[in-house]
């Protein structure tokens, strides 16, 4: 059972994105880099800001990640989020691929624990229509 | 800049300002006319004087259609400012008067309107976000989510700043509005005591840390020199205005969150602060009152950061003081009641209450107010800000 209701928004993928949401949909979580100079950079989008390549290539992340800020919230802007209050939305950042920051929710958790710079692990959210969406729970292994 | 290449500001116009839905015997078009109408007979001109028009953040009222519905005669100059929402009020001031200097138009009407029972609640889920695929599967919908982020973080970077200088910035906007009659929140007083009494919308953010939901419309006129000697009221001359962004926001915290590390928890506001006040030949410390759209109380704790009135992370200290409040404070704030407690018309009727007190209107006057900052919408791309001054 995915974690919001079935009527929550799903990704429209488009022109720019559809690559990364087909990674996504296979579980696999990969940002966006210039095939030239290597800079990451999220949203997808079809130029490198810093060398002007429009070659592409993609950084698969291995998962772990840190909170980078954080929000619990408790209104529901939409019918879908009503059974999850209160929730944690997140930005996390990514040790093996510096340079981006993805929106995502911490699960799993005591919303009141969540802090900067907390440990946090990927699993896949299966959603329906085959599609995969990418949250975080505490990692709790020694290693992280 | 001199005075005589100067854009001035000669009229202000609204209509009454209601909860979400409560304009619903008329048409958005004709609440946004009869702003553009009201503020045309406060400079004392007739739409015959009009030769331009400005909006901002697709506002519905179109530009041509707007001419035909009041009969002007012949438009010369209109824009629009693309993106940044309520970040293009001061934006699209800073149109008019950059169309008055070039010779490129006389009168230009920057109008809002606004009906948000008649489309949608800027507080919920919307389609057709610019980057929603990466926000909207994770429930972040709505600004207050999103911007909550940059609070956060803003208030780790700097652990002295607490939820109570939140609270500090609500109360304020509130006790202004209940010495403005035409502010929604007029008659509801509300202590510190009843901020921490409300419910958590997205933490840190409360209830009264968000900005209302309004139906209401706003123009301004903007002018030449000589038209606003002219005009009904005392003219107040533009010093400065803009808009911009720093690098890398793109759609920033209402899309993806990907901004510079160092701009992260910010307005977004750094840069064009410093430009306006070189602009205008003025210091932070010269300004007497400042209006600061208030959509979340910890963005205007920001903006008081960014816009050199108090160190970074000083903002608390600064509030707690009593520095923003009417009439002791050195920098009363959203004297109006803002979009807190007044209004919520994307920041252009925060931009008339900047008028109003350089011409000695306001409910909460500053004695003898010269220099009024306003910024439009923070946290966005583009975010827009000005400052006015009487002659």
């Amino acid at each position: 059972m995915a974690y919001f209701s079935d009527t929550m928004p799903a990704p429209h993928p488009n022109f720019d994105d559809r690559d990364y949401w087909a990674a996504c949909a296979d579980k696999r979580l990969q940002f966006q880099t210039c095939g030239e100079c290597g800079q990451a950079r999220h949203p997808p989008t079809p130029v490198c800001a810093h060398c002007h390549s429009f070659k592409v290539r993609w950084q698969q992340t291995a998962g772990r990640a840190e909170v980078y800020s954080h929000t619990t919230i408790h209104h529901a802007s939409h019918e879908a989020v009503q059974a999850n209050l209160p929730y944690v939305v997140a930005v996390v950042t990514f040790p093996d691929v510096p340079g981006v920051r993805l929106v995502t929710n911490i699960t799993h958790v005591d919303p009141g624990q969540v802090c900067i710079g907390m440990a946090v692990r990927l699993w896949w959210d299966a959603v329906g229509g085959g599609m995969h969406i990418p949250r975080f729970n505490p990692d709790t292994s020694s290693s992280a | 800049m001199g005075t005589e290449r100067s854009a001035y500001i000669a009229g202000v116009g609204q209509t009454e300002f209601k909860r979400h839905g409560g304009i619903m015997d008329r048409s958005q078009f004709q609440v946004a006319a009869e702003a553009v109408l009201a503020a045309l007979d406060d400079a004392g001109m007739t739409a015959a004087d009009v030769d331009g028009f400005a909006s901002f953040s697709n506002d519905a009222n179109e530009a041509a259609l707007m001419q035909v519905a009041l009969g002007v005669p012949q438009m010369r100059w209109s824009s629009m400012v693309w993106g940044g929402g309520g970040g293009g009020s001061c934006a699209a001031i800073a149109q008019a008067a950059a169309a008055i200097q070039a010779g490129h138009a006389q009168t230009v009407v920057v109008y809002r309107g606004l009906c948000q029972g008649q489309t949608r609640r800027f507080g919920r889920f919307g389609e057709g976000r610019t980057h929603g695929n990466f926000v909207h599967p994770y429930g972040l919908f709505a600004p207050a989510q999103m911007l909550a982020l940059q609070v956060r973080r803003h208030m780790h970077l700097h652990p002295q700043i607490h939820e109570e200088h939140l609270g500090m910035v609500a109360v304020n906007a509130r006790a202004n509005a209940n010495r403005n009659p035409r502010a929604v929140m007029h008659g509801k007083p509300m202590t510190l005591d009843d901020y921490f009494a409300s419910r958590y919308i997205a933490e840190p953010l409360r209830l009264f840390d968000c900005c209302l939901e309004t139906d209401g419309g706003c123009a301004i006129v903007v002018t030449t020199p000589a038209r606003a000697r002219d005009a009904r009221k005392a003219p107040v001359r533009i010093l400065a205005s803009g808009h911009g962004s720093g690098p890398g926001w793109g759609s920033g915290p209402l899309g993806s969150q990907n901004m510079p590390d160092a701009d992260y928890a910010s307005t977004n506001s750094r840069r064009i602060a410093k430009e306006l006040f070189a602009q205008a030949g003025v210091l932070p410390i010269d300004i007497d009152t400042a209006q600061i759209y208030d959509h979340f109380s910890g963005m205007v704790l920001m903006a008081l950061e960014e816009y050199g009135f108090c160190d970074a992370g000083g903002s608390g200290d600064f509030v707690a003081a009593g520095h923003i409040a009417w009439k002791t404070g050195k920098l009363p704030i959203n004297t109006s009641g803002g979009q807190l407690s007044e209004a919520y018309v994307h920041g252009m009727n925060v931009a008339i209450e900047g008028v109003r007190q350089l011409r000695g209107e306001s409910t909460s006057q500053v004695y003898d107010a010269r220099l009024c900052l306003v910024t439009g919408g923070l946290g966005v791309a583009p975010t827009s800000a000005m400052i006015i001054g009487r002659d």
